[in-house]
């Protein structure tokens, strides 16, 4: 079962099974996860709250350049308009950093490495920025299909491009998280295999490989966890300041 | 022969691969829908409960330390910046009360001095005046006595002598012929004790 670079994705249940209805909502290692990234982002962000000191300790400043951090990115990419949306942003950015780098762990289980989570979220987010969009511009958010400058010749052909492009977000954004996890995930398991079928001989290649490849899927957690959110204020941007 | 390790684990690991696949019968664990459903109602619950306690209990706190922070150095910034000006400008007073009263310091030792030397010269003048009377009285006296003193020396030099003779000899000696001599002996030897 080690030897499968896949089942490390399995998802099982820890506990009784759960139902409501039809729907089987047992608590499994994928929960055990969520529950832990989101307890973890709690209790760091509440203990780098609790104090006020002007000279912040370790976890308070850690707290605060994840805020400006984030706040800053939001304001670069989608203005000033978007501070309402800066805690879902930021819970957001969290969310999946911290799955991300729970998953770097070994014998851990990678939340984002779902494309069913990561589905959700991004369906979340499409569903919501096109909400916001037609309320803040009703329908003259559907200019957003209509780039200007084009000449009348393509604009049918463009403007099929660009809901395309539109209806395609939720599959993109999720499909990239989820996909980035996976391959990364894959790649270290298969390099650890090596290791163990190449022997004390030639298992040393591969697991230098699997070093680098630990450093590699930590950039990785972060940037995808930076492009998820990154993107989300781009959409964002879309909806609240319409100019094409 | 790292590249032929390399190539040979690559080629090795298909085949285990794909030997465990076939073990496991499975695919990808993400495209069984066995959990969809609860994956999506957990995230939902997890995500749900963190934003919300982020964005009403975390988040706020930490804008508001932020900007009180923020606030706390301008104002600190501020009162530096107001204390060097007020700093700056009790400088510049002291200065200006240190030349003024150096100014006031020369113009009050030159009044003085002046002052000083005019009841100098006013006490010396009174002090010479008076330093010149009593030089010359002195000398007026000086001068009466001198006179004086010739004729006095005389008299007791006659008287003297008359009473020596008296004694000596017994007999009265008339007076004047005593003063002829010595009138005549004091011009002989007045030369000598006067020196004039």
């Amino acid at each position: 079962m080690a030897a499968n670079p896949m089942s490390q994705f399995d998802v099982y249940r820890i506990g009784p099974e759960i139902k409501v209805g039809a729907f089987d909502i047992s608590f499994t290692n994928a929960s055990l996860f969520m529950i832990l990234s989101t307890v973890s982002i709690l209790l760091i962000f509440n203990l780098g709250s609790k104090k006020n000191s002007l000279l912040p300790n370790k976890i308070q400043l850690l707290a605060e350049l994840s805020y400006t951090f984030v706040s800053k990115m939001i304001s670069d990419t989608a203005g000033s308009k978007a501070k309402p949306y800066f805690a879902f942003i930021f819970s957001l950015f969290m969310f999946v950093l911290f799955c991300n780098m729970f998953g770097m762990i070994p014998y851990t289980f990678t939340v984002t490495s779902h494309i069913i989570v990561t589905f959700v979220l991004a369906a979340f987010i499409f569903i919501g920025v096109t909400v916001i969009g037609f309320i803040k511009h009703g329908f003259g958010y559907l200019k957003l299909f209509v780039p200007s400058g084009v000449p009348a010749v393509l604009l049918p052909l463009i403007v099929v491009i660009e809901i395309i492009s539109y209806l395609s977000r939720p599959i993109s954004l999720s499909v990239r998280l989820f996909a980035n996890m996976m391959a990364g995930h894959t790649m270290m398991k298969v390099f650890g295999g090596f290791v163990i079928s190449l022997g004390i001989v030639g298992g040393w290649l591969p697991l230098s490989f699997s070093v680098a490849l630990t450093g590699l899927e930590i950039l990785v957690a972060f940037l995808q966890a930076y492009v998820f959110a990154i993107l989300t204020c781009i959409y964002l941007n879309d909806a609240l300041n319409l100019h094409h | 022969m790292f590249k032929k390790i390399y190539f040979q684990s690559i080629f090795f690991s298909f085949f285990f691969t794909r030997e465990a696949f076939a073990a496991e019968s499975g695919g990808m664990p993400q495209l069984n829908p066995e959990f969809w459903v609860s994956q999506i109602f957990w995230l939902l619950l997890t995500f749900g409960i963190m934003y919300l306690v982020l964005s009403k209990l975390i988040l706020p706190k930490i804008s508001n330390n932020l900007e009180s922070r923020k606030s706390q150095i301008l104002e600190n910034i501020e009162a530096a910046e107001k204390q060097r000006e007020d700093s700056d400008k009790k400088l510049k007073e002291y200065d200006e009360i240190i030349s003024k009263s150096k100014l006031e310091a020369n113009s009050i030792f030159n009044q003085v001095r002046e002052k000083v030397l005019k009841d100098i010269s006013s006490k010396r003048e009174v002090l010479d005046k008076q330093i010149d009377n009593e030089i010359s009285d002195a000398e007026k006296e000086i001068d009466t006595l001198r006179k004086n003193s010739a004729e006095k020396i005389n008299k007791i030099a006659i008287e003297t002598s008359s009473e020596l003779l008296q004694k000596l000899i017994g007999a009265e000696v008339n007076n004047s012929s005593i003063s002829a001599i010595v009138e005549d002996l004091s011009k002989r030897n007045g030369d000598k004790y006067y020196g004039n």
